[in-house]
Formats: structure tokens, sequence, C-alpha cells
């Protein structure tokens, strides 16, 4: 075989590819470079245009412009059957006619390659799964069709792991368990993931590297903790996670912070940590990184004063409080129930502080609630 | 409590006693039926297929003696082979006809037609609003001489004015395979149709060209709806006489135009009936035979 199923080694680099129906633009001029190797996720929610570049780099869509490399090697005018690219796709689609052995084999019977036997059962070892070798798909659980369905792929060897929420149809105890198993796996044989996601907190337990998508385009892209510690975009810190978003004003300088004020109270912000454009800012802080103080006690560091418990949930591990401000608007604090003291009740004033490395500004040109209102949960 | 634990349990006898007859009662009307129509109709033609015409009877309408003469299968059987090969013959021949026509025409509709699915759908049953003799009869006016068909191959020096495009064999195929590539047609598109598309795409990307996918998932995939369309395209073309009388000639004759005659014009019961049990027993058999091979995937 000399085509590119085999031979292609390297980055997988994405040149201003564009996907378009009619005047819609599900993919706008995407340009990224995976490296080899890597774990990385395309984040996003319903419609954002993960899974079109995902069929596009698997070659099930055509681009409308711009072209796909892996290494060397253009692969974007060629077939997905010649592509050293195998997907584990949504739903598994394994052949409910062929048994466990032969939906694993089926890619290697096509490339004619000549031991099949031992290939196929180093693989069934990895998944632990082994003894199902003849059965028939429908007769696995949902997670056993899983790890066959990333046996079936895996066991090629491509340049390039494609995973299509793959994780989607399991109950959350098993999707946890696959998620530290399909990053277990990829450590083991060293192939790149690709994997294509809505689901926040998969992306970030698996990925290497994360790429946020928001309609057609990458909002950001890095590592799970730099895009939760320095989220660029309102996007990107509403739906990756929970963020305050406070609209504010940078009206002075103090050594090396911003000093923003946000409805009359004076907050700092690093000025490493503001990617504003101008004074005008959305003054951002997690929700956990908050500590929530009866208004009768005096802090240091930054604060804001004035507000009202307007609603407490304890959820065990920590306690949610919903926090009305004096210009209206209700900031989420999670409190650690760490320090024996019982939470404070619905309606009574508070005072918020935080380290100010915590706080972070964002260009106040923007929707602030950009990214909040899409459900995690929902589906493709 | 004593006093009422035994009442309930008599209670739930009864009320499990009805849920188990409850099948039963709903099963009643179609049992009936089939045994007036079915069961009662076959033991008469079986008690029928063993008798003899009693010599000499003088008048129109024949007597029969029953006298347990199973010779009448081997006799018959012996008498009418021709017309029995011709049968499987043509009905195996329409039968392919049919699938070939069929299959592409099912996968266009079930993954290339997009909205047009349901008209498409309508237009493979519309013809057989109409009655199957008409459109048999139709057919004969299609391939007769005055037809633009004749005419056509005619100003092509295909034909000439001596050849006979109906009143032969192959119109007989042709029209068997007509006539029932609705029952091909149908269960093909709904076992395509219920095919993941996902796991055609699944087999593109592991390394499988159009072709190969084609026939390591589409074709194992829709094999139920090929063994179906067959057996309901066959069985009725083994038993037909109706595009035989219509667009053969006399030596296109198949077994249900013998059975036709015998039981119509010459009134040999018995012959008739004997006739009928065979074709039955071998249909049975060959289809018993094709589904066990079809179920163990050696058609594939």
């Amino acid at each position: 075989m000399t085509d590119a199923s085999t031979s292609a080694k390297g980055d997988l680099k994405l040149s201003h590819l564009t996907k378009s129906y009619g005047d819609f633009n599900a993919v706008d001029d995407l340009s990224l470079t995976i490296p080899e190797g890597s774990f990385f996720a395309l984040l996003g929610p319903s419609g954002c245009g993960k899974t079109t570049t995902l069929r596009m780099i698997a070659g099930l869509e055509e681009p409308t412009s711009g072209t796909l490399h892996i290494g060397t090697t253009d692969i974007t005018d060629m077939k997905p059957y010649r592509r050293p690219v195998n997907t584990v796709f949504q739903n598994y689609a394994l052949f409910p006619h062929l048994t466990i052995f032969e939906n694993i084999a089926f890619g290697l019977r096509r490339r004619g390659i000549s031991d099949v036997n031992e290939q196929v059962n180093k693989v069934l070892d990895l998944v632990e799964l082994p003894h199902l070798a003849q059965r028939k798909p429908t007769q696995l659980s949902g997670g056993q069709q899983q790890r066959i369905a990333v046996a079936r792929a895996i066991v090629n060897r491509p340049a390039l792991l494609l995973l299509d929420e793959p994780l989607g149809a399991l109950d959350l105890k098993l999707r946890r368990q696959m998620q530290i198993e399909l990053k277990w796996i990829q450590t083991e044989i060293g192939l790149t993931f690709v994997h294509v996601t809505h689901d926040q907190e998969e992306a970030m337990t698996m990925a290497d590297t994360i790429a946020v998508m928001n309609e057609g385009k990458i909002e950001q892209m890095g590592t799970p903790a730099d895009l939760y510690d320095n989220p660029k975009t309102a996007f990107v810190a509403n739906f990756l996670g929970q963020s305050n978003l406070i609209e504010g004003t940078i009206v002075g300088s103090d050594g090396d912070s911003h000093v923003v004020d946000c409805f009359g109270q004076k907050v700092q912000v690093q000025k490493n940590r503001s990617v504003a454009k101008d004074s005008s800012v959305l003054f951002g802080i997690r929700p956990e990184k908050i500590r929530i103080h009866p208004s009768t006690e005096t802090h240091s560091g930054c604060l804001l004063t004035g507000g009202h418990i307007s609603d407490v949930s304890y959820i065990g591990v920590s306690t949610q409080y919903q926090v009305e401000m004096p210009w209206g608007q209700e900031l989420m604090v999670f409190e650690q129930n760490d320090d024996g003291i019982p939470p404070l009740a619905k309606g009574d004033a508070v005072n918020l502080t935080w380290e100010s490395v915590f706080s972070f500004a964002l260009d106040g040109n923007q929707d602030a609630t950009a990214g909040s209102e899409v459900s995690p949960d929902e589906e493709e | 409590m004593a006093a009422i634990a035994p009442a309930k349990a008599i209670r739930s006898v009864t009320s499990l006693r009805k849920k188990v007859a409850t099948p039963y009662f709903l099963l009643l009307p179609g049992l009936l039926w089939l045994l007036l129509f079915f069961v009662s109709p076959i033991l008469t033609t079986l008690s029928m297929s063993t008798k003899t015409v009693k010599a000499d009877s003088g008048s129109f309408d024949q007597t029969y003696v029953q006298n347990y003469h199973w010779a009448n299968y081997w006799d018959f059987l012996v008498e009418s082979r021709p017309q029995f090969i011709r049968s499987f013959l043509y009905a195996g021949l329409a039968t392919i006809l049919a699938l070939a026509i069929a299959y592409p025409l099912a996968y266009a509709i079930a993954f290339k037609s997009g909205r047009w699915k349901n008209v498409l759908l309508v237009l493979v049953v519309a013809p057989y609003f109409c009655s199957f003799i008409l459109r048999t009869m139709a057919w004969k006016q299609i391939l007769s001489q005055d037809n633009f068909i004749f005419k056509a191959l005619q100003s092509l020096h295909l034909v000439d004015s001596s050849v006979q495009l109906t009143s032969n064999a192959v119109a007989v195929v042709v029209g068997l395979a007509y006539n029932f590539l609705p029952f091909m047609t149908l269960p093909l598109y709904s076992s395509l149709e219920r095919i993941d598309p996902r796991t055609l795409e699944a087999s593109g990307d592991l390394y499988a060209n159009g072709f190969t996918t084609f026939r390591k998932v589409t074709v194992p995939l829709s094999m139920p709806g090929v063994v179906a369309g067959t057996l309901l395209t066959f069985i009725p073309a083994a038993g037909d006489f109706v595009n035989t009388e219509i667009l053969g000639n006399s030596n296109t004759t198949m077994i249900g135009s013998v059975i036709q005659a015998q039981f119509n014009e010459t009134r040999n019961y018995p012959k008739a009936s004997a006739l009928s049990f065979i074709l039955m027993i071998t249909i049975l058999v060959m289809v018993l035979t094709y589904v066990r091979k079809a179920g163990t995937e050696d058609l594939v």
C-alpha cells in the first residue's frame, strides 16, 4: 500500500477551513495546528461547527474552501477510505451483522494486513473485552460497544483518531470511567486524538489542549487550566465553568493593576490579566474564588459591598449563594463547607471579597451573557 | 384478615385466568377464518387429489370415486413435468429480473430521494390500484407491433415484421417481473431504509471504498429485504397463469394454467387437486431450503 493511509505522519494542520451552507458558514475560516501525539478537544455548544470540522477531517464532508494537511501530505481532496484517519462515531456505528472480532478486523482486512488475528486480539486485550470476540454488537452494553468502537478505530494505528461525542450515550458514572480509560489508551498507544464534545468537564478531564468553538470560529485555545483561569472572551468565561462578569470602567492605575469602577465601587485587576481594548471592561471573577462575609465584619483585599443573599443552595461539599448587588445584578458565590460555620441565610446582608490575583478583565464591548444560556447537556 | 385473604386469592386467580384467556379470545376470529377458508379447503383438496374420475358418468358433471389412488401424484407429475419446470424457471428468472430492477430503485428511494421519498413510494404502488388483468393486457398492447416500442426497434433495424415481441417466453417473464415488482421493492426499501447511514460512513472511514462498502455492509444488512422480496415474488409467480395466458403462447404454459384448465374446463378435479398439492409442497421445500441458507448467510 502506497497511499496515505499508512504513510502520512505528523501534525494535523487546518488552514482557512470553511464550510458554507448557502449564506451560513458552519465553519468560518478556521486555522489551527494539532501537534502529533496530543489529546486535542474541540469544545462548543450545539451548532458551533465542531462536528462539521471533525467530519471534514474524516473526509465525510467536503470543505467549501481551505486545506487540510497531515505532516506534509495534503489530505483535502482525499477520499475518506484513503485517509490515515479513523473515527469513533457518536452511537458507535458498529456493524450489526458482524461479530465483534470481524468489526475490529474490518479495517485491517480492507488494507490486506496479514496478521489480523494477532492484532485484533491485542486490541481486544487493550480494551479488556477479549471474551466478547464472537458476540454481535446488539448483545453488548453501551459501555462495551463504546470500547469496541474505540478498538475498531485504534487497531488501524491511524495518524489521527477522531472521537465524535464518544461518551454522549453513556450514563454519568460510566462516562467518568471511560474518560479515564480513553486518556489511558491515548497515553498507552501515543496516537493523536481529536475529541469533539459539548461537555466542558469531559474536555477538561481528557484533553491536553482545548479549542473552544463558537459560531464556526475558535474563541480561544489553550490548556484546560489556562482557559479556565485566563478566559479571553465572555463566551469562554461563561461556557467553561461559570463566571461573574460585571460591567465596569478603568479609571486609573495602581502599580501593575488597573483600578476598575463597577457601579461606584472600586476593584482591582492585574494588568497582565486584562484583555480590555479600551477603558470599558467586563470585570470577571469565578464564583469559587469569592469569600462571603456578613456585612458587619470588615475585610481586606478586593471588596464589593452592599449585597443581599437572594438564594442559598446547600449541596454538601459546598454552598452556592446568589447575591443581589445594589445595582440589581445577581452574583454567584460557591463557598466550601470546610470551616464549620453554618451557611448564611437568605436575606442576609453580605460583603464579597477575593484575592486580587484571581480577577480578570475582558473587553467591555461584548455580550456579558454569551455562552451562559447554553445548556451543557444539550444534544447535537 | 383471615377471611379476606382467601377471597382476594380467588379473585386474583380468576383475573389471572382471564389474563391467560384474553390472547386466545382475541385469536378466535382469525382462527375460525383460517379453519373455514384454509384448513377445510386444504383437506377437501387433499381428499379430492386421490380420487379418480368415474368412467362414462354420462352427464357433463363428472363424478369422482375415492379409491385412495396415490399414484395420481406420480402420474400427473410426470405428465405435467414440462409445465412444472417451466413454472419454476420463469418464476426464478422473473424473480432475478425483479430483484435487478427493484434493488437500485429501492436503494435510490431509501438513500438518495430526499423529500421525494414518499412521492416515489406512492409511484411504485400506484399502478397496482388498477386490476392485475388490465395491467397485463396493457403489456400486450405495449409490446404489440402497432406500438412505439416495436416501431422504434424496427426503425433501428433490430426487428422486422416477422418478429413478435409478445406471445413468447420473454414477454411472460417480463410480465411476471413487472406484476410482482412492488412485492420486491417495498421489503427491499424497508430494510435498506433501516440501515444506519453512520455504519456506511464507518465503513468508508475503515478503508472500504464505495463498492466494498456496498458489498460488505449494505448488501448483508439488506438481506432480510432480499429474502422477503424474493419470496413474495417467487411464490405467486410460480403459481401464476394470467401472464402466460395473456403474454404467452401454447409453448409457454405454466403449471398454473394447467391447474386452472383442469378445474374450470376439463373438470378433472382430482388431477387439478393433485397438481396443486405438488406445487404447494415443492414451493414449501424450496422456500424452507432458501430461508435456511439465507439465515446462515450462505447467500451473501
